[in-house]
Order: structure tokens, then C-alpha cells, then sequence
């Protein structure tokens, strides 16, 4: 096989001399939901307008799935050309270990340290001043997606933030909707729980529960009123029986329930449904209290590959990626925000609007990708799916675990 | 040993000496030598990478903090328990069942031991549609007209583990149905017959004769048995995927969740450690007891 590999990149590079250079790419990635998959098609277009070739490596079954099979692909020496990654912790060890592909003369090149805002994307690319990713993405997951027909049809006002959203859960019930929408997987409830924290309890509390590992203020009375939230959250969805985010934001889009706490990516759900924000629905970012952006997001890592066409391939691939035009096309698609403050987003509907104003006005906050590591992101993670499927864990045996997870975090 | 018959011992069935090379070196290499390195770095702080800092018993103490870990052996135990009793018991009754010279054998035999050739994967997901509340059983029932029955294991974490076992039963116990077959007709008629003169009921005969007749059958059936708990995974997977919640997590699961999602090769390997002496514990004394006792006699 390999050295199947090394004959076709001789020919490759033969072939260079005469022709424009055509270099087949496997980029891996987990984004399979319908706008998604929308999303990565315009990346795949920029790059064979190259005169390259995307060969699509999709993964289902969100990162949880997906990861691991990238990691023991990277680390069993049969690495793709490129690979999507949260960017921040979870490929530290690959780039320690000198498995991936130093970018730091393609940033300097096109001057990305300019460029890309805010600079802590960039940052969590960085290890000891040099670069290993290309951030294509601000996903922020504080995001609370409401249908407004469900209320309206109901007698209610569309809720602006999350009390008034509880308030008018009994209504909901009562017509047979479901209040709250949530898939079992377990980040998706850990990213309902941490939107809770930063919404009711504000950002300076997050920066420090997850950033500083503060145990004491994570056993405190100010989580206490987060973990009662997340309790009423949970008995607001106990009629939600989904698995897959996008399911559960498919019951807000057909009306089958009121609402749901998902990250910004759900927009992209909402426009292949051909939905109308502001009109059919409306997004509160931070659940209409505290209005925050999380600077976590995705980015592309460029595995070290033996073979110099894949290794050319692969610095077009990044330089396309950040490019302007790339950015717009696909972020649009998407439902998130481009990396580059420079760039003209006029088409942007009304929920991408109220998160480029945050971005502006430098409420952002760093993700948890980026503060902790992977296992202890894990073990959050195990106990809020616990905690979000058993109604007989209370608030406060969940608050005790959590504090205990903190203070031994890294 | 050796030394007492003389070296000219080495030289007999040489070629067939030669020839168990490559699967003394993948045992001692692979098996052996894999096992000694897990348990190595159990010992270490390894995250992504294996890495060479030794941190003590950190990694266990850990793991048996942990509720989810608890949950896994809680389950392993439960689902362990049931699964060896009943595969037994089904498995012998059905084989019974299918020795009274019945029209149709055949088939019976066929339908029966058919769910054994479906993965674990499969079986999973077919039983999981079928307690799917919303299509399955509960549904098929209610629209019978009993309106108020509910049956959803799998969405239930009291009894989540059940329901996975009711997948694993179906699959498991057409092979040792068929196993006990092939010992039930291993035993001599003259047996029965002999039975018969005497005026044993059939049921006695089964239980005092022909049960310790078939002691090796047993051994068999229990081994292939426990070693299907021990590495339960998949089934879950497809079944639940650990769910509710972590209702139906099981130690193999958490062992593939350390590893790789949670990307702390310490803390699964120390788990795989935990399994590996777990299976010590019990087969070490079963073993002594088998096969030392008869060497002394």
C-alpha cells in the first residue's frame, strides 16, 4: 500500500512539471446534520477550484464518535490529509507528540495574528509560539431556540429570557407540547448545564468554576440556584425521548416542542427547514440574560504526512479554509461566525446579527474545550447525563459531584 | 521433569514442536506480554499518549470513586448472574424438550440456534426496536386494547439492564441449547432404559443421572458463557448506547470510554486491570481445584 502511495506521488510529482497539480485530500470530520453537510460542501467546492481534489471522510455520530477514530488513525500511522478537531485541548497531546503539521510559515504568510478575531482562536491553535490549525468557525453553545408559533398559538408572548420561558412551560404542557427539547448525548446536556451557569449565575463565574478549577465557589450557593435551574430544565424535558441534537431541534421546528438549548450550529437546521429567524423563530443568546459568546469553535489540524504533493495539498487547504470568501460561504450555511472581523456578512439573517454584536462588543468567553482537558470535559459529562435521566439525583448530590470533579480538574 | 527422562525427550515430535512456535511467541508476545504492559502503565498518569509518569494507585482510587464505574460492575453483575442461570436453564430445558424424539427436530433446532449467527450489533438494535415503546411490544399490545400497559425497559433506568438481558438470552442460548443436545445424545439409551425398569420418574433420572453424566457439557456450556458476560459491549452499544442516562453502562464500555472519548489511557487501562483480576479471582481457584486436585490423586 505504501509503496502504492509513493509511486502514485512520484507520478503526481512527474506530472507537476507538465500540468497544474491535482492532489486528492481524505478530510475527516463529524459534521453530517443537513446544514452541515451544506456547510462542508462549500469548503469542498473552494478547494477543488484549486485544482485539487476534497475526497470526503465524514464521520456520524458527533465528535464523540468520530474523535477516537481520528486519533487511532493519527496515532496508528495512517493519518488523513486533514482532520476536523474543537480546537483548544482535545489534539494537545498529537501536536506534544509531533504527529501534526507545524503552520506557522503559512499563519505568518497571510498574516493570520492580523487577521483572525477574536485572537484567543488563534491562541488555543498555539503551542510555545507555534501554530498547528486553522480555526474556520465561532461556535458559541449559549443559545436558546424557540418556536414562536408554539407560543403565539397558545396565547403566549414568545419568552425573551429563561424565567419567562419556564413560566409559560405549564401552558405548553397542557396543549401537549413538549416545554424543552434535549437529545440524550451526553455533551448535549452538559452544554445545557453550562449555558444555565453562564447565563444565570454570569460569565465571571464560568471563567472561574471551569477556568480556575475553583471547588469552593463550585459547591457555593450561586451553583446552587444553576443546579435548581438545571433541575427544572430537566422536568421541563422529561416528555423529550430524542437522541441526536438535530432531532431534537427537528421537535422545536415542527412544533412538537417549545424550545431548546443548543449551540448556534442548530441555525443551520432551522434554514435548510426553510424557517425565517425573527419571523417562524427566535434565538436568545445566553437565554436572554446574559448575552455571551463562547469563543470554542472548530478547526482543521494537518496530520505530518511523508509525501510532499499531500504536504502542498495541505497549506492550500488551510489558506482556503480562512480565506474570506470561504469563510462567508460557509459560515452562512453553517450558522456560525467566520474567524475574521474582516469580512462582509450582509447576508447574515437575524440570529448570526445578534451574535456578530456580541462578538463586537467583546462579551466572549473561552469554551471548555479550551480550559480543561478532555477527561475531565468527560467526567462533566457523565454526570449530567446522569443527572439529566435520573429525576431521582437530586440538585444538590449532583452539585456535591460536580464541586468534587472540579477540584481534582486539570 | 525433563532432566529425569533424559534430553533425547527434546527430540521427539520435533516438527510438531517447530510448527507451535508461532503460537507460543503470539501467546507469550501478544497475550502475555500485552497484558504486563497494561497493567505497567495502569500505574502511570498516561492521557492521550502512553506516557512513563508513575502516579501509584491514583488511577484506581479514582475509578472506584466513581459512580459510573460502580454502575458498570453493579450491572456487569446483574446482567452476569441472570444471563449464566438462565442460558443454563432455558438452554437444558429446550435441549430436553427437543430429546423426545418430537417430528420436526430440524427445524425446531434451526429456528432456535438461528439467533446465534446475528451479531451483537444486530440483535441489539432488532431488540431495541422491538422495546421501543412507541413501535414496539407496548404499542403492539395497547393497540390490542389494553391501553394502561407499559413495558419499556430500555427507558427505564431501574430496569434497563433486564431489558438488555432479554437481548442477550435470545442470542446466547440456541448454541448452548445445541450443546446440551449433543450431550443429551451422548448418553447411552441402556441408560434410560435402566431408569425405566427401576421406575425413576423422568424428571429425577434427568437430575440425579443424566445432569452429573454430562458434567463436562456443563463446564463447557459455563465457559463459553462467562466469558460472553465478561466482555458485554457491543449489545449495549447498539441496544442503549449506556443509557438512560448511565443506567446501563457496563466495565468493557468503560474501559473504551476512558481510552478513547475521555482520552485517559491510565484510568482504562486500570479498569481493564480491575476486569482482568476480577476473572483472576474467579477462575485461579475454580482451576486449582479442577485440574491440581487430580494430579495429587
Amino acid at each position: 500500500m505504501k509503496a502504492l502511495r509513493v509511486v502514485f506521488a512520484a507520478s503526481t510529482a512527474l506530472c507537476a512539471a507538465t500540468a497544474a497539480q491535482a492532489t486528492d485530500l481524505e478530510v475527516t470530520h463529524w459534521w453530517t446534520s443537513g446544514g452541515e453537510a451544506a456547510a462542508v460542501a462549500e469548503f469542498a467546492k473552494a478547494f477543488d477550484a484549486t485544482g485539487n481534489k476534497w475526497v470526503d471522510g465524514a464521520i456520524a455520530g458527533s465528535g464523540g464518535t468520530a474523535r477516537p477514530i481520528m486519533i487511532s488513525r493519527i496515532t496508528g500511522g495512517d493519518p488523513m490529509a486533514a482532520t476536523q478537531f474543537n480546537h483548544g485541548r482535545q489534539a494537545e497531546e498529537l501536536v506534544e507528540a509531533g504527529l501534526m503539521r507545524d503552520l506557522t510559515d503559512i499563519a505568518e504568510e497571510g498574516n493570520w495574528k492580523e487577521i483572525v478575531f477574536p485572537s484567543s482562536l488563534l491562541d488555543s491553535c498555539t503551542l510555545d509560539g507555534r501554530i498547528y490549525c486553522v480555526p474556520v468557525n465561532i461556535h458559541s453553545p449559549q443559545w436558546l431556540w424557540l418556536n414562536n408559533s408554539a407560543f403565539e398559538d397558545n396565547g403566549l408572548a414568545v419568552p425573551t429570557n429563561w424565567e419567562e420561558f419556564v413560566a409559560a412551560a405549564p401552558k405548553l404542557q397542557e396543549a401537549g407540547i413538549v416545554p424543552l427539547a434535549m437529545g440524550q448525548q451526553p455533551w448535549q446536556t452538559t452544554l445545557a448545564f453550562q449555558t444555565l451557569l453562564t447565563a444565570l449565575a454570569g460569565p465571571e463565574t464560568y471563567t472561574k468554576v471551569f477556568g480556575d478549577k475553583d471547588a469552593e465557589l463550585a459547591a457555593g450557593p450561586e451553583l446552587t440556584k444553576v443546579f435548581q435551574a438545571a433541575a427544572t430544565a430537566r422536568d421541563l424535558a422529561k416528555d423529550s425521548n430524542v437522541q441526536a441534537w438535530n432531532d431534537a431541534t427537528n421537535l422545536v421546528i415542527t412544533g412538537k416542542a417549545g424550545g431548546q438549548i443548543m449551540g448556534d450550529w442548530a441555525q443551520g437546521e432551522f434554514q435548510v427547514a426553510d424557517q425565517v429567524a425573527g419571523k417562524d423563530y427566535t434565538c436568545l443568546p445566553g437565554l436572554g440574560v446574559n448575552e455571551v459568546i463562547q469563543t470554542g469553535g472548530d478547526a482543521f489540524y494537518f496530520p505530518k504526512v511523508g509525501d510532499e504533493a499531500i504536504t502542498k495539498a495541505q497549506g492550500e487547504l488551510a489558506k482556503v479554509m480562512i480565506s474570506p470568501e470561504t469563510q462567508v460561504a460557509f459560515n452562512l450555511k453553517k450558522g456560525s461566525l467566520p474567524v475574521r472581523g474582516d469580512v462582509d456578512l450582509s447576508a447574515a439573517n437575524d440570529c448570526m446579527r445578534k451574535g456578530l454584536d456580541i462578538l463586537a462588543k467583546g462579551n466572549i468567553i473561552p469554551g471548555t474545550d479550551q480550559l480543561m482537558s478532555a477527561d475531565s470535559n468527560q467526567q462533566v459529562n457523565d454526570l449530567f447525563v446522569e443527572f439529566f435521566n435520573n429525576p431521582e439525583m437530586s440538585a444538590e448530590d449532583a452539585q456535591a459531584q460536580f464541586a468534587s470533579i472540579i477540584s481534582s480538574a486539570d | 521433569m525433563a532432566a529425569a527422562t533424559g534430553p533425547a525427550r527434546w527430540h521427539r515430535n520435533l516438527s510438531a514442536k517447530i510448527a507451535a512456535i508461532p503460537m507460543i511467541m503470539t501467546a507469550l508476545v501478544v497475550f502475555i506480554g500485552g497484558t504486563a504492559w497494561t497493567v505497567l502503565y495502569s500505574f502511570t498518569s498516561s492521557k492521550l499518549l502512553p506516557k512513563e509518569k508513575f502516579v501509584g494507585f491514583a488511577q484506581y482510587e479514582r475509578l472506584w470513586s466513581s459512580s459510573k464505574w460502580l454502575i458498570s460492575i453493579e450491572n456487569l453483575a446483574i446482567y452476569g448472574a441472570f444471563s449464566l442461570i438462565f442460558s443454563l436453564l432455558i438452554g437444558f430445558v429446550l435441549a430436553a424438550l427437543l430429546d423426545q424424539k418430537i417430528r420436526f427436530e430440524d427445524t425446531f433446532r434451526t429456528l432456535l440456534l438461528y439467533p446465534f449467527a446475528l451479531s451483537f450489533i444486530v440483535t441489539g438494535l432488532a431488540w431495541q426496536w422491538i422495546l421501543n415503546p412507541d413501535f414496539g411490544i407496548q404499542q403492539v399490545v395497547r393497540n390490542l386494547g389494553w391501553e394502561n400497559f407499559s413495558f419499556d425497559p430500555l427507558y427505564n433506568p431501574d430496569i434497563v439492564i433486564y431489558g438488555i438481558l432479554i437481548a442477550g438470552l435470545w442470542q446466547g442460548t440456541g448454541l448452548i441449547m445445541c450443546l446440551m443436545l449433543a450431550g443429551l445424545r451422548g448418553i447411552d439409551e441402556d441408560i434410560w432404559k435402566a431408569a425405566k425398569i427401576d421406575g425413576i420418574p423422568m424428571w429425577k433420572t434427568y437430575i440425579f443421572i443424566i445432569i452429573p453424566m454430562m458434567r463436562g457439557i456443563f463446564i463447557t456450556a459455563i465457559v463459553l458463557i462467562a466469558s460472553g458476560i465478561i466482555k458485554v459491549y457491543d449489545l449495549v452499544v447498539a441496544q442503549t448506547g449506556g443509557g438512560p442516562g448511565i443506567a446501563s453502562e457496563v466495565p468493557a464500555k468503560y474501559v473504551y470510554d476512558a481510552m478513547f472519548l475521555s482520552q485517559n489511557l491510565g484510568q482504562g487501562f486500570a479498569a481493564s486491570t480491575m476486569m482482568l483480576l476480577t476473572v483472576i479471582v474467579i477462575v485461579v481457584p475454580w482451576a486449582y481445584l479442577e485440574f491440581g486436585g487430580k494430579r495429587r490423586g
